[in-house]
């Protein structure tokens, strides 16, 4: 039996059908993942992201840490709130995890503090590598946040659905959010973040007001949501999952996240530069894409990518789109793919479509 | 606990066979098949006419989840494919014993039937699966 989140009860409540996930009890789907996948699109979803790893970064050089252990650059975290999605590398210029990362306070004033959110598959190694990289630093304080419980709600009518059950003072605190920003209030944290390619909300609760909070939620119909509608929304959205799409042995150039990696100044030494300005100076070999196929069946993670004859590349991560009605993947492949190319599909080559990584933003098609 | 109807007959694959008359059965796959498949969104059925042993993979059904071969569960001719599950694959979730038929097969080694499991056989088989 794995860990339970505080929202157990709730999901047993609500019909959820759990599966182990990186040693939680999670819900999959609470009927259908496919309508979950819809409610999202069009209305307003809530995932139970509770097993997530919070972890607080305070001390006089924070700030200074964080600008080592990651490759893209906290100094342009210019806000109070602000987030930051980045890479946390290996000094061979793997990726150790991906992460997001609030700056807390206001920029200007000393005592700035960091909230960091990880995977919570790589929790252990991440937690170790982080401290580990602290040995360097005077005065760095790393604290997990277990007791924060998390939910994601997330759609179109996310943000309206959420302030209806709250108090006027935070509805207030929220309507201040811009994209990509989060607030503080009272021990809670909401965030205007999320997984989904969706506006919405990524919100802290301590945990012991979890539960009344989802119940709220749901009152106000917010489609409780599992992992497998998760899983085809950030496809579809074309972010990556850690595990599969990206892990230690492969480059964020060769993931679709060379845009997270902060180059200038040029001065600034994170783990991982030197190995992938060598990378970047002896040129890039593979790339990520998206493949579509218009065709009957579904695109698989490591199905093989074949390109004029020839093997050149994987599937990294492949579903059914239900917004699309086709089947979508990331893959990673040789950089000279053309506009078409193969799958081997258990035996059987079918011809995709190679576009850009990103399928559906804001309940609409963005490729052509 | 899924659903086991006691007027079908079963295999371990989780498929059921329906009994016709005039040596035909209808198949398809079970209330405890569809929940572990979770939402079907193709289904890849062979054509009328088509002669299948038992074991042969006849199609191919595919969910958000992942690929699922089907296997004939009797030796036969296909006489019908339900064409419905082209553009309504969720009939498989929604009425998996009725609407979300797969094939209809007149049998060519009607003894094969002796070997099928009742609805009882069938439930402690997924219980022991479970």
């Amino acid at each position: 039996m794995g860990q339970k989140t505080a929202l157990y009860e709730k999901h047993q409540q609500m019909n959820a059908k759990l599966v182990g996930f990186g040693g939680w009890e999670m819900p999959i789907n609470y009927g259908s993942q496919v309508e979950e996948h819809h409610k999202v699109r069009t209305d307003a979803g809530m995932f139970d992201v509770s097993h997530m790893t919070v972890v607080d970064v305070a001390g006089a050089d924070s700030k200074e840490y964080l600008r080592y252990l990651l490759a893209n650059d906290v100094v342009q975290l210019q806000q109070q709130g602000k987030a930051l999605y980045s890479g946390m590398l290996n000094e061979t210029g793997g990726v150790v995890d991906d992460l997001i990362v609030y700056l807390m306070t206001d920029p200007d004033v000393a005592g700035e503090w960091f909230r960091v959110v990880v995977n919570c598959a790589t929790r252990e190694k991440d937690l170790r590598w982080m401290a580990d990289h602290t040995a360097q630093f005077d005065d760095v304080a790393l604290t997990e946040r277990p007791e924060l419980s998390m939910v994601a709600i997330q759609g179109p009518n996310a943000l309206v659905k959420v302030e209806s059950i709250l108090s006027e003072s935070r509805v207030k605190l929220i309507e201040g959010l811009k994209p990509f920003q989060g607030v503080e209030s009272e021990g809670w944290f909401f965030a205007r973040t999320g997984y989904t390619g969706e506006d919405g909300l990524e919100v802290m609760v301590p945990e012991e007001y979890v539960a009344d909070f989802w119940q709220a939620l749901f009152d106000a119909d917010v489609a409780p949501c599992g992992l497998g509608a998760r899983d085809t929304l950030r496809l579809e959205a074309g972010m990556n999952l850690y595990g599969l799409d990206m892990d230690e042995k492969v480059s964020p150039l060769a993931a679709n996240m060379g845009w997270t990696v902060a180059w200038e100044p040029a001065e600034r030494d994170f783990i991982g530069r030197s190995a992938l300005e060598k990378q970047r100076a002896a040129g890039v070999q593979e790339k990520m894409v998206g493949l579509v196929l218009e065709n009957r069946g579904v695109l698989r993670s490591h199905q093989k990518v074949v390109i004029n004859g020839e093997e050149g590349g994987e599937i990294t991560s492949g579903t059914f789109s239900p917004t699309l009605g086709c089947s979508i993947a990331m893959a990673r492949v040789s950089a000279d793919v053309a506009d078409t190319c193969h799958v081997d599909m258990r035996g059987k080559l079918v011809e995709v479509k190679v576009v850009k990584p990103s399928f559906v933003r804001n309940g609409e098609k963005v490729f052509s | 606990m899924s659903d086991i109807p006691s007027d079908l007959k079963y295999v371990a694959s989780h498929e059921w066979i329906r009994d016709e008359g005039d040596g035909v059965v209808a198949i398809g796959v079970t209330d405890h098949a569809q929940d572990l498949l979770g939402d079907v969104v193709f289904v890849e059925l062979p054509d009328v006419g088509a002669d299948f042993a038992v074991g042969d993979d006849i199609g191919v059904v595919e969910s958000v989840k992942a690929a699922s071969d089907i296997y004939a569960p009797l030796s036969g001719q296909i006489v019908a494919v339900n064409e419905e599950l082209e553009d309504s694959p969720e009939l498989v979730n929604s009425d998996p014993y009725g609407d979300g038929w797969f094939i209809k097969i007149r049998l060519s080694e009607a003894s094969e039937t002796a070997g099928l499991l009742d609805a009882d056989g069938y439930a402690e088989l997924c219980e022991a699966e479970s």
